[in-house]
């Protein structure tokens, strides 16, 4: 029988519930600090550790993605550039193994990590037992209750859907079911063109499925600026994917053989049959059950966990990193928070997170990677806004790649020459967003990143070339 | 149209101000630009001239009367113009600010009117920034280094320039201290730390005779108030071998005979502390309540007694100016000084101040910080003294100089260290040359 009974131990400096991008990164940098960690995480595989984004998320599908985009090589550019393939095969089976094989890599690797740094992994489901304690039911069985100087919850999310189209698991499924498909079905409706929409769209059309994607918003990637959304939905549409925007999903009807899905768009009502249908409408906090009430934790009007800058939350010494903190849900936001949580916890400087120095990332093809701003939003921000833009059909290493498609496109102020947002669309871009990244962080103005010395030939060339537009004076347009 | 004569602002920290005496009687013509009368500020003398020209009609405040800043003083009209209704407006005015004026009295001490924050930036005119830009090679000395060394993001950069801000003045809250665009916002929206009054409980009151204080007294109570008290003070003291310098110092005289120039042991000690203080720059500082300055650039004040108390004519960049030039810079700013004729920058703003007593036969004595400076070094007299050296006595030059620190932005073994520095400088006084 579960019992509290073995009375309280010594407190640890630090507890962190959840072992996601936000948790366990926190519980390093904790560890690193001297602090004395322990870690609790409740969902994970075979041991391993690293949440949603290593599991169920971020790599496994960034896996999906490469098998695609190897897919559409051989298939569309390899008899071009000199490699004739015939007979062969696509499995989708294979693909998901593969996956997984990276992912089991990668979660083994942060308990490798746990261990290095002498982090204390528990693993449970954890809870707010009120005051500084975190009650854990083991998965060994049993329970345990442990104090904590400092806590840390870094639940994170899971992906939400609309009444009518609860998921079943089989036929009507979240990002989470999409990634261990074994088979592919013949027609797949998406609903939600957002990264994850659009990225299970380029994995099912490079396998083969017939693709519909609908959006309720008038274009895909709805937070991205919408020059660069628009080269992306061209893209798709050559491909084969039908992309219907403006329009919402009404009404789900199961049937044996398929499913009918009602959704209304500009022309008005209209049915989609289809195998499978894919909810990426967004995600939801988990913030259920874990005590947060009883310990004085609470949640803003959106229903995420109220933070400041520190990430601390309306409790004293309860700091809250990465979804469960609210939007932008992003792995690499959430390890940033939960730097910064650990080290206002230790008392060393911590320097917030910039909301708009977070990087975007779409692993579709072509690649989307934006920062900062939109132009739209500069403009409605009162900004006197330079625009520069350099297409990557101008740029030599793209067309060695057989990769035209694309461009990159930065908003600058006029008055001072500051970068208020980088935008890219096309191969390869999102290892290029780092640069503008690091020109943010360091506010480096349009003159810095025009006069940086770039090699040749790279796709980064484009980056220094767009900032020599919003100049006036790029050299290869 | 009529002019109104007030009393203006003169420094940053000035809040009112006593007339010392008129030179325009009235019913005497006046030309704009004639000087009206003249005022007695919190830290200097000043003129008050005419903005525009006609008859003196009327003088509202008589000599050695008190006002605060903004009090219409006089009026300048033409000889049929009608003024009631200037005058009305001064009477009305004039009644609630004698009330307070008294009230203030009546409070003693805690009614000493709060310090003014003073601004840390020298917003230096939109043109004179432009200039800055346009010709960087001009002025080498005074900007573009001192630029380049302060740790600035290209875009906060680009914003202080553009506004007229001082970057080295401004306070970096990015990683390591960077200043950032945030920093230069808050500068420009100034972002200077409050300072708090200081009030004073007294005890049973014995019997005194009332004196009252001048604008000076006032100015260095307030700022001395903040100082000891809020400031917590640590004192060094060490003994330095003058001999060395005393000799160099009579050779470089008796080089500089011709010229009419004569360096003094005050001079060398500026020199060769800004040497020392460019060696420690972790000595050269303020504390700022949440950060710390840390001076790319020397700028030594002089404390000099005068009449009345005493002033910190500021001697600007000390460490990149040649002896000849501190020499003839400092005796000019002193000689100014004492005629109470100091404009409120150059008597503000120094990294680290120098008091030296040994004129009076002091031998040693321990000074009071002046904020926002966190050190100031008392000097005592050179006393011929037996010293043992190598085993044996001998008759030696000495002084003993005592560094007293903000304990809040200096520890001990840092201004240790300096004046370890600085003693051996002395010593080895070769490093002038350098």
């Amino acid at each position: 029988m579960a019992t509290k009974a073995e009375g309280i131990k010594d407190p640890y400096d630090l507890v962190v519930l959840g072992a996601g991008p936000g948790g366990y990164v926190a519980a390093i940098r904790a560890a690193q600090l001297g602090l004395d960690v322990a870690c609790v995480e409740s969902q994970s595989r075979e041991g391993g550790l690293g949440g949603v984004c290593l599991n169920w998320g971020c790599i496994p599908a960034k896996a999906l993605l490469e098998s695609a985009s190897l897919a559409r090589r051989v298939k569309d550019d390899a008899a071009d550039f000199g490699v004739r393939i015939s007979g062969y095969e696509l499995d989708i089976g294979a693909a998901v193994n593969r996956s997984r094989q990276v992912s089991d890599r990668l979660t083994k690797g942060v308990k490798y990590l746990f261990d290095k740094n002498g982090v204390m992994p528990i693993f449970g489901r954890g809870r707010l037992a009120g005051g500084m304690q975190v009650e854990v039911n083991l998965k060994a069985g049993g329970s345990s209750l442990i104090s904590a100087r400092s806590i840390i919850i870094a639940v994170g999310s899971r992906p939400k859907t609309f009444p009518g189209f609860e998921f079943d698991g089989e036929r009507v499924i979240s990002s989470r079911e999409a990634l261990e498909l074994k088979r592919l079905p013949e027609r797949i409706l998406i609903v939600g063109a957002g990264s994850t929409g659009m990225e299970f769209a380029d994995v099912f059309n490079a396998f083969g499925a017939k693709v519909t994607i609908v959006e309720m918003l008038p274009h895909v990637l709805p937070t991205e600026d919408e020059e660069i959304a628009g080269v992306v939905s061209r893209s798709f549409k050559k491909r084969g994917v039908t992309i219907k925007k403006d329009t919402a999903v009404k009404a789900l009807d199961k049937f044996k053989t398929q499913l009918n899905v009602t959704v209304e768009g500009p022309g008005g009502d209209e049915m989609i049959e289809c195998d499978l249908l894919l909810m990426a409408v967004g995600r939801t906090p988990n913030v259920e059950d874990i005590g947060l009430e009883g310990a004085g934790v609470q949640l803003d009007d959106q229903g995420w966990i109220k933070t400041d800058e520190f990430n601390r939350t309306t409790a004293d010494g309860i700091y809250a990193v990465g979804d469960v903190a609210g939007p932008p849900m992003l792995a690499h936001k959430g390890s940033h928070e939960g730097i910064v949580a650990a080290e206002h916890i230790a008392g060393v400087a911590a320097h917030p997170v910039d909301r708009h120095n977070i990087p975007f990332c779409t692993y579709c093809h072509p690649e989307v990677a934006s920062l900062g701003l939109t132009e739209k939003q500069a403009r409605e921000d009162g900004h006197d806004v330079k625009v520069g833009k350099f297409p990557l059909s101008a740029n030599g290493r793209a067309l060695t790649a057989g990769a035209p498609d694309g461009m990159i496109k930065i908003v600058a102020d006029a008055k001072y020459g500051e970068v208020l947002g980088v935008h890219m669309v096309g191969h390869n871009v999102t290892e290029l967003i780092a640069e503008a990244g690091l020109g943010r962080a360091l506010e480096s103005t349009v003159e810095e990143l025009a006069s940086t010395v770039h090699a040749h030939p790279t796709l980064a060339e484009s980056l220094m070339e767009a900032a020599l537009a919003t100049l006036g004076r790029p050299i290869h347009i | 149209m009529a002019t109104r004569v007030v009393m203006s602002k003169l420094s940053p920290t000035m809040e009112e101000g006593r007339v010392l005496h008129w030179l325009k009687k009235e019913g005497d013509p006046v030309e704009s630009g004639d000087v009206l009368l003249e005022v007695e500020t919190d830290k200097a003398n000043m003129e008050i001239e005419a903005m525009g020209s006609g008859i003196l009609r009327n003088i509202l405040v008589p000599e050695d009367a008190t006002v605060p800043t903004g009090t219409l003083l006089g009026v300048i009209a033409s000889e049929d113009e009608d003024i009631s209704a200037i005058l009305a407006e001064a009477e009305a005015h004039a009644a609630p600010s004698e009330e307070a004026a008294e009230s203030q009295k009546a409070a003693g001490a805690e009614a000493v009117p709060a310090p003014q924050p003073t601004s840390p930036l020298q917003t230096a005119s939109p043109a004179a920034a432009a200039q800055e830009q346009a010709e960087p090679v001009e002025e080498p000395a005074a900007q573009a280094p001192d630029a380049r060394r302060v740790k600035a993001s290209p875009l906060a950069r680009r914003m202080a320039q553009e506004r007229g801000i001082e970057l080295r003045l401004v306070g970096g809250s990015g990683p390591g201290g960077r200043i950032i665009k945030r920093d230069i916002e808050a500068a420009a929206t100034g972002g200077a730390p409050a300072f708090k009054a200081v009030s004073t409980e007294l005890g049973p009151e014995p019997p005194y005779e009332r004196v009252e204080l001048s604008q000076l007294r006032k100015a260095i109570a307030r700022n001395l108030a903040q100082s000891l008290g809020p400031v917590p003070h640590f004192f060094l003291t060490t003994e330095i071998d003058m001999g060395r310098v005393s000799e160099l110092r009579s050779e470089l005289n008796e080089s500089l005979e011709e010229t009419g120039l004569k360096i003094g042991i005050n001079e060398i000690l500026v020199k060769i502390a800004a040497q020392a203080l460019l060696e420690h720059p972790s000595v050269n500082v303020a504390f700022a309540e949440d950060h710390i300055r840390r001076f790319t650039r020397v700028d030594i004040g002089i404390a000099v007694a005068i009449d009345d108390g005493l002033i910190t004519p500021v001697l600007r960049d000390a460490a990149a100016k040649g002896l000849r030039q501190i020499s003839t810079e400092s005796r000019e700013l002193i000689a100014r000084a004492r005629a109470k004729k100091l404009a409120p920058e150059e008597y503000q703003g120094a990294t680290f101040t120098i008091s030296n007593l040994g004129m009076y036969d002091i031998d040693e004595f321990t000074a009071v910080i002046n904020p926002p400076a966190a050190t100031i070094l008392a000097v005592g007299a050179i006393r011929e003294k037996p010293v043992v050296v190598n085993g044996a006595i001998e008759i030696r030059s000495r002084m003993r100089v005592t560094l007293s620190c903000d304990h809040r932005a200096v520890d001990g073994a840092m201004g240790a260290e300096f004046l370890a520095t600085l003693r051996r400088m002395l010593e080895n006084p070769l490093h002038l040359v350098l």
